[in-house]
């Protein structure tokens, strides 16, 4: 049989902002670039994402803050992954993340963050570069 | 990297499906679907463990409530204490080959019940509404111990009723206000149909809407089955309680009556068919590129040199006997 890996993602809104604008649009691009994008919507809380991460076998877990809570939320996904035994997943983010933050953030085990006005094409490209030999390896 | 982590074929990860484990099971479900070499092997030895899952096909229009019905039927199967697997599929892009799959999100409030086990798959070109990985997927479901497995299809309009040979019971979602419509799912969709729902009740139209079902399915003929008509409000979960006791009702007849034994047999002979196309031309694509290529024959064909069907006939003949290539 033909075999082939496809890229999934899951991407969420953590937290309760009601801002999912930013969500959709690089959900959107994701999906155009070839991917498989599993939104699980509005005000997810970290386990209802790690849950989620685990059952759909994703690749990689992309989060969408905009509430300022990003300090929060992150660590709190990825305690949440770590409780659902998949550490080891990739994730990365995008949203309104003060420079300082994002390297505290990088620091502490967040693969990427991407601030606002990057363009949609450098998120793909660093997928393609960090995740697609993960997922073919 | 989920090969990486569980082996393709290796006996743990087949038991720890057995066992009901989640992140196991994921990952076969995943290698599955990407068509991983050695994944068929472990659910061959899943099969034997599988058949005990009610299997519940949920189809209808784009936009009908389907994501929300499913929603209300969890609640209840969780409410009856069993596990219940969900498989929601939504079409892939025939462009990018990507796929946004949403429909988690109407059904949030089960994202972390141990008792569900919600998977979204994409079409990935696959047609009849659902993808072909599905009844595979279904089958990792059943072995690990799910009691109901619900299938949402993507939204339908006539033809995509693959369905009906992958679920037990196949219901079918409609909303008010299709007017004329109605007479154009009337054939495909409806004839799949062992219970109607006609959704978004509370709208304008929804009894229009009963009667003009209910007048289709009195010019079958007499004998046909009884197809109940339902009406519900799924957002406010009206009408799911009857829908419930319609799906248990109609899982009696398939367990007492001939019925059931006659669609098991469909559905097996369904499955080999499809498993048959599927192979037979993964292995003449295999065997043409021993040869002279896919390429060529292509070529010839669309030069006039030689008609599409000796060219298949050809690889048929190539494909069954042993020795050098005559194409």
């Amino acid at each position: 049989m033909s075999s082939q890996r496809k890229i999934r993602i899951l991407v969420a809104k953590p937290g309760l902002d009601g801002h999912d604008r930013g969500a959709k649009v690089v959900a959107r691009a994701l999906v155009d670039a070839g991917y498989e994008v599993i939104y699980t919507g509005l005000h997810q809380t970290p386990d209802m994402i790690a849950a989620a991460a685990v059952q759909e076998a994703v690749d990689l877990v992309g989060l969408s803050i905009m509430s300022g809570a990003h300090m929060t939320l992150f660590p709190a996904v990825q305690e949440a992954l770590e409780r659902r035994g998949v550490s080891d997943l990739p994730i990365f983010g995008w949203g309104i993340v003060p420079e300082e933050d994002k390297a505290a953030l990088l620091e502490g085990g967040v693969d990427a963050i991407f601030t606002p006005g990057t363009p949609t094409t450098e998120i793909i490209e660093w997928i393609e570069t960090n995740v697609r030999p993960r997922v073919e390896g | 990297m989920t090969g990486a982590r569980a082996p393709a074929g290796s006996p743990s990860r087949v038991e720890e499906v057995l066992a009901g484990d989640v992140a196991q099971a994921a990952r076969l479900m995943r290698d599955l679907d990407d068509q991983i070499p050695g994944a068929v092997d472990e659910l061959k030895r899943l099969y034997p463990a599988t058949g005990k899952a009610f299997v519940i096909g949920v189809t209808g229009n784009p936009g009908s409530g389907k994501s929300t019905i499913v929603d209300c039927l969890i609640g209840r199967y969780r409410e009856q204490g069993l596990r219940v697997g969900v498989v929601a599929i939504d079409p892939s892009s025939p462009f990018s080959g990507g796929a946004i799959l949403g429909d988690r999100i109407r059904m949030q409030r089960h994202a972390t019940d141990p008792g569900v086990f919600i998977r979204s798959l994409a079409t990935r070109g696959h047609l009849g509404g659902l993808s072909r990985s599905t009844q595979d997927i279904i089958t990792v479901m059943d072995a690990m111990g799910n009691d109901v497995v619900i299938v949402e299809t993507v939204g339908v309009g006539q033809d995509e009723v693959d369905v009906v040979s992958t679920a037990h019971t196949s219901v079918v979602v409609l909303v008010p206000g299709l007017g004329d419509e109605i007479q154009a799912i009337k054939a495909g969709i409806l004839e799949i149909a062992d219970l109607l729902v006609v959704n978004k009740a509370d709208r304008e139209g929804a009894d229009r809407t009963v009667a003009d079902l209910a007048m289709m399915l009195d010019l079958r003929p007499a004998e046909a089955r009884e197809i109940p008509i339902l009406k519900a409000v799924a957002t406010r979960g009206e009408g799911i309680d009857a829908l419930v006791e319609g799906l248990a009702a109609h899982r009696r007849t398939l367990d007492q009556e001939a019925e059931g034994r006659r669609r098991r047999l469909e559905r097996a002979k369904t499955r080999l068919k499809d498993l048959l196309r599927a192979m037979a031309l993964d292995q003449a694509l295999a065997r043409l590129e021993e040869g002279s290529g896919l390429a060529h024959l292509v070529q010839r064909i669309a030069e006039r040199e030689l008609d599409p069907y000796t060219a298949a006939e050809q690889v048929l003949a190539d494909l069954f006997t042993p020795g050098p290539l005559s194409t």
